[in-house]
């Protein structure tokens, strides 16, 4: 027995004395605020103080914690609680997995240094990784905890910076995947392949299920349905577990269920492996006569997309200047702090499941696929999501745990480890692209020609999206009135590449931005003023040929003039430090390329005038729980206090969609903004009030208010309607798009978003290190709903842009982990100015365009731009890790 | 069931080494990461033994091997330790500073070990105690590859010493990495040094993750001392400091940029304390 203090209270738990700290917290006392993100120490989320100094609980002996005061994220102490105010005043929690270690962090820091400076909170929380918020918003919270809290904000009309709806929660330990434990669930873990190709066999399984604490054994033949899934369900490829042989290192081979409390222990299961040659790279799996990786995809190519516009060639051979380049790019891990966890149980015979997921109807449909169900007996209830970003918008462990709860009857429940969610998810596509830029002897762009090439690993997943997206953006936002655009995706036995923010465009815009800067030179242009005179405008056709409206790309780029101009004077060389300036911009279709889209919200009074959103979109940290509700209710008329919220869920909440491609804000706030419209109406209508009329809720009346006269509707009184409601509404909205033709002419989004960034650096010249002092970021919104979740958008997916840039290297079974693999720390992100433009679009709601995607594309480009202003280094091929960065240098002399 | 120790006294610890078959175990934040929610095997915590704790004074220093980064960080100590302060404050976050222990470090003997180079500088002395008694050996000595040190089975790395004689001058420690904090290193160098009058009388330099384990460099200690120490670094040659090194090409960066980093580093850390 272990005896310690919790929080205040005394506490005895039965525990190894060696178990992690955080595994008792977590399974034996049932404290879940305490998150896991590595069990290894690499990225603080599982901090918590133990007699006042922060320590990681996965690395902390139980035996250790006797008589210790230990506190955790649950606590209810003064220092947490102003520190919790601040992180909601701010916008510090974003997705909120990191938020407990962050917590726990600062009130060490606090209690030592109440008021500290920027510095020393950067210090003192570098050992919590963020993926979500660029820790920009974390560190002002901390520096700002000492503050008496401000009295309650405002009402949430849409433009109003109003603190997450759904944050309380997150400064108090939010309940993720790994959070929810059904009674006597079973622990299921996956047999994975431990080799990028190899054929294998079972030996007796019997055997092994027979062993004490061994509840089942499934392997592929055990799938009741199809095994295959993909996101795009013509390209279904994907086994759920495979059969041999497996096609990549970290596929599912087989499951084995666990009783509950059992360590789930797979030593000495019987398979055995064959390893075989594996083709790793799109250049190997391309060699003429490679075996083909799928028997139906010749040259073992996926798919390609294409955009050929006018003549490119002759475009470019007319050109006064025309530059070509090439640049390459790696696997990039998406590294949100929460692995996927979840845990799946039977409802009668309907088969639930609560995970975290950035697509719950999705992952209904390929789940009932895979067992053989009928989506009706299918429910998804997203847990909190500890970061997407993209990788969970394809099923993971959903049909796992739900092939064993729907085969033994009994709950299951999977949590994925550090290095299982990094070897067996998707990644960001490595890409090689190469081509030519042209322009005419004023500076104007005549022509691009490029082809790009994207190891798209084992199967297909968002393969065809990338192929497709890539071509569509590659020009940037530039009138290119010539374009010869190719995409291919390649299969290998790497990791499945599939959606990361972006979709392949910020790979693309690396290539095409650092050909502009040196075209501007040739054209003898200032970098930024190239940029600002090709940048599209209303009515200009972009490479497909759309007209485009509300192009705010100009609005942007001029918005960094006075930036440029301080930056440019600013940039001497300073000792061995060389100081330089660079810009990028992005464009960015939001939503599905030229497919069906639609989102539907539904939005109801119920008898006792409980009014409830029905809330599909998922929020994965972005904010969809919070500026869908904003938009709903400026529509609707009735402030954001007396909305009950609903969902996700599939059972409860219609489909809005997945939560990609910067659609939420858009395409879901556009039927949320349409059901709010039509409910209004529909109140409107039953006393014959125009559309001035001021609503108000009281009790079970509606009172609707129109010059002097007020009318009172009795909602107890009405009729119930075929959604259950005294009164309700539910629309659909669904982006009008043109299907894009065999040459890619079309229009394939209703809306883009645009931005410009400015990135200001120093390079060591001798050490070829990189020191970021500025990021100035202008993003055309159309219109913030939520200007501080803008704001957050726009630090975190710069702190992306900044690891893409300058250090994450994704290698299989070599960076597995988060000491290896390094995404950005407190340390790394410098101070970002963000310029919030809007450019109203007709069709967004309230004018709105997605951000989510494109604050990431500019900043990597933008970076690699001002490192070659800097030092004159052509960097070619990312990470630009100091290495890399100094031969270039060197490549540049001589 | 696995056997979990945490004894007080010293004595206990050794006849329980002596019986063999004890993994020992001090902060834990090298020993956890890879493990399931239990260490496998019998456990042996050091961390309550009070030989093992606190750094003490006497004919030099001191230092309990289960000494954490924090503790070493927040002493206070003369400027002949500073870098290894520096180093204290740079292994992992505070996180780790507050559990990870010198001892350990040194146990665990990666390549990239931060806090080998400045003890290296200060001339440090392991002590190692078993049931058969004890015995010291330089720390060189104790590091004789990656991830191998001359520690018997039975014993456990008790304190470390650092001679009177190596406790004067000032020290510096500069660490390379690809982002500013949870770093493991490209290449780190430490370097003290004793000036008297305007000239040095006594150099010690050392780099780390630029081979098997951290060293001491002969050849640029011997070419600096006696020198003025205006423009000091200038002395120091690329091929003194490569003489010594034996980098490799990694995930984190190439052999031969290793080499480069490291005589770049050396020589900022030298004129950081050369004056």
């Amino acid at each position: 027995m272990i005896s310690f203090t919790l929080n205040g209270q005394p506490v005895s738990v039965d525990a190894p004395p060696s178990e992690r700290l955080s595994e008792v917290l977590r399974e034996r006392i049932g404290a879940r605020g305490t998150k896991v993100g590595c069990d290894a120490g690499d990225c603080g989320a599982c901090t918590v103080l133990v007699d006042g100094r922060s320590v990681c609980a996965c690395l902390y002996p139980a035996a250790r914690a006797e008589g210790a005061r230990i506190e955790t994220v649950e606590a209810g102490e003064d220092t947490l609680d102003r520190l919790r105010a601040a992180f909601l005043r701010h916008g510090a929690a974003q997705c909120g997995i990191c938020t407990p270690g962050m917590l726990m962090a600062a009130t060490e820091l606090l209690t030592a240094n109440p008021q500290p400076d920027p510095e020393q909170a950067k210090q003192a929380l570098g050992g919590v990784l963020c993926r979500c918020t660029g820790y920009a918003a974390i560190i002002a919270a901390v520096c700002d905890a000492w503050r008496p809290a401000e009295a309650p904000g405002l009402p949430g009309a849409v433009g109003e910076p109003i603190a997450r709806l759904d944050g309380a929660a997150k400064v108090a330990g939010d309940s993720f995947g790994a959070d929810h434990v059904p009674p006597g669930a079973l622990t299921v873990v996956a047999l994975r392949s431990p080799h990028p190709l190899a054929a294998f066999a079972f030996g007796d399984l019997a055997a092994f299920a027979a062993r004490p604490g061994v509840a089942a054994i499934f392997t592929a033949a055990d799938i009741p349905g199809r095994n295959a899934f993909s996101v795009i369900p013509a390209f279904a490829d994907q086994p759920a577990i495979a059969a041999s042989p497996a096609r990549f290192r970290g596929e599912c081979v087989a499951l084995v269920a666990f009783e509950p409390g059992v360590p789930p222990d797979l030593s000495g299961f019987p398979v055995e492996w064959s390893p075989l040659p594996a083709l790793m790279t799109p250049a190997e799996a391309e060699v003429p006569g490679a075996p083909l990786i799928h028997g139906n995809r010749a040259e073992n190519r996926l798919i390609e997309g294409r955009v050929i516009r006018a003549d490119a060639a002759s475009a470019l051979a007319a050109s006064a200047h025309v530059v070509e380049g090439a640049l390459a790019t790696t696997y990039v891990e998406h590294a949100y702090i929460e692995p996927e966890a979840g845990a799946a149980w039977m409802e009668g015979d309907t088969l639930c499941i609560r995970a975290c997921t950035q697509a719950p109807y999705m992952d209904r449909d390929d789940t009932a696929a895979i067992l053989g169900l009928p989506v009706e007996r299918v429910r998804i209830l997203p847990s909190a999501v500890g970061g997407g970003f993209g990788s969970k918008l394809d099923v993971s462990l959903q049909p796992l745990i739900g092939l064993v709860a729907l085969k033994t009857g009994r709950p299951a429940r999977m949590v994925y480890s550090r290095s299982e969610s990094m070897a067996s998810t998707t990644k960001r596509h490595p890409a090689e692209i190469s081509g030519r830029i042209g322009c005419d002897a004023q500076g104007r762009i005549t022509g691009l020609e490029v082809a790009g090439r994207f190891n798209t690993g084992a199967y297909s997943s968002w393969g065809p999206t990338v192929a497709n997206r890539v071509p569509v953006h590659i020009t940037g936002p530039y009138l290119t009135p010539a374009v010869s655009a190719r995409a291919r995706a390649v299969h290998t036995h790497g990791p499945v590449s599939g959606a990361f923010r972006g979709f392949g465009v910020p790979q693309a815009a690396l290539w095409q931005e650092t050909l502009y800067d040196r075209l501007a030179e040739k054209a003898g242009l200032d970098r930024l003023e190239f940029r600002i005179l090709n940048a599209l405008r209303d009515g200009d056709a972009s490479a497909t040929g759309q007209v485009m409206q509300a192009t705010g790309i100009h609005p942007c780029l001029t918005a960094l003039r006075p930036h440029w101009t301080r930056a440019l004077a600013e940039a001497r060389p300073d000792g061995h430090w060389r100081r330089g300036v660079g810009v990028a911009s992005c464009w960015y279709g939001c939503g599905n390329t030229a497919l069906p889209n639609p989102s539907t919200i539904r939005i109801g009074l119920t008898h006792r005038g409980e009014l409830v959103l029905h809330q599909g979109a998922t929020d994965i940290g972005q904010g969809a729980n919070t500026v869908i509700p904003q938009i709903a209710a400026q529509a609707l008329g009735l402030p954001l206090a007396v909305f009950r919220f609903v969902g996700t869920d599939t059972a409860l909440t219609p489909d809005a969609g997945k939560t990609s491609a910067s659609r939420q804000t858009f395409v879901s706030g556009r039927a949320a903004q349409a059901a709010g419209q039509a409910l209004r109406a529909a109140i409107l209508r039953l006393v014959n009030a125009g559309d001035g009329a001021e609503l108000s809720l009281n009790g079970h009346f509606v009172t609707v208010s129109e010059g002097g006269a007020r009318h009172r509707i009795d909602l107890s009184a009405l009729p119930t309607d075929a959604l259950g409601y005294a009164i309700s509404a539910e629309e659909t909205y669904d982006p009008p798009t043109r299907p894009l033709d065999e040459n890619g002419q079309g229009s394939p989004y209703a809306v883009y978003g645009y931005g410009a960034q400015m990135v200001e650096l120093a390079v060591d010249a001798r050490l070829g290190t990189v020191k970021l002092l500025k990021i100035t970021a202008a993003h055309d919104v159309g219109r913030a709903i939520n200007p501080q979740l803008a704001r957050g958008q726009i630090e975190g997916g710069i702190a992306q842009g900044i690891g893409m840039a300058l250090m994450e290297d994704y290698i299989p079974g070599r960076t597995e982990n988060l000491h290896d693999y390094l995404i950005p720390t407190t340390g790394d992100v410098p101070p970002i100015e963000s310029l919030l433009i809007e450019v109203p679009d007709p069709e967004g709601p309230y004018g709105a365009k997605g951000l989510g995607e494109h604050v990431l594309i500019p900043t990597a480009p933008a970076i690699l731009n001002a490192i070659r202003h800097a030092t004159g280094a052509e960097v070619t091929r990312l990470p630009a890790l100091p290495h890399r960065i100094l031969a270039a240098m060197k490549g540049d002399r001589s | 069931m696995s056997a979990y120790a945490r004894p007080t006294r010293l004595d206990d610890a050794l006849a329980l080494l002596a019986g063999g078959g004890w993994r020992v175990l001090a902060g834990g934040t090298d020993v956890y990461p890879g493990q399931p929610a239990a260490l496998a095997g019998d456990v042996l915590d050091v961390t309550a033994l009070p030989e093992m704790r606190g750094i003490g004074t006497g004919d030099g220093l001191r230092i309990g091997a289960c000494t954490t980064w924090s503790e070493i960080a927040e002493a206070a100590l003369p400027p002949a330790l500073h870098g290894l302060q520096q180093a204290a404050r740079q292994v992992g976050g505070r996180q780790i500073q507050n559990a990870g222990t010198i001892g350990g470090n040194l146990c665990n003997a990666s390549p990239a070990a931060d806090g080998v180079p400045a003890l290296l500088t200060l001339d440090a002395v392991v002590e190692l105690a078993s049931a058969r008694g004890t015995r010291r050996l330089p720390l060189a000595n104790f590091l004789t590859g990656p991830r191998q040190t001359a520690r018997a089975a039975d014993e456990v790395l008790l304190a470390l010493h650092l001679p009177a004689s190596a406790l004067t001058g000032r020290s510096a420690f500069l660490k390379l990495g690809a982002r500013a904090h949870l770093v493991i290193s490209i290449a780190m160098v430490a370097v003290r040094c004793v000036a008297i009058g305007g000239i040095v009388t006594e150099m010690a330099a050392s780099v780390g993750a630029c081979g098997p384990v951290a060293t001491r460099l002969p050849r640029v200690e011997a070419a600096l001392t006696g020198a003025p120490v205006a423009g000091l670094a200038g002395r120091i040659r690329p091929e003194d400091v490569a003489a010594h090194l034996s980098p490799i090409d990694d995930v984190r960066a190439s052999a031969a940029y290793r080499a480069e980093a490291a005589t770049e580093l050396l020589c900022r850390a030298v004129t950081e304390v050369a004056r």
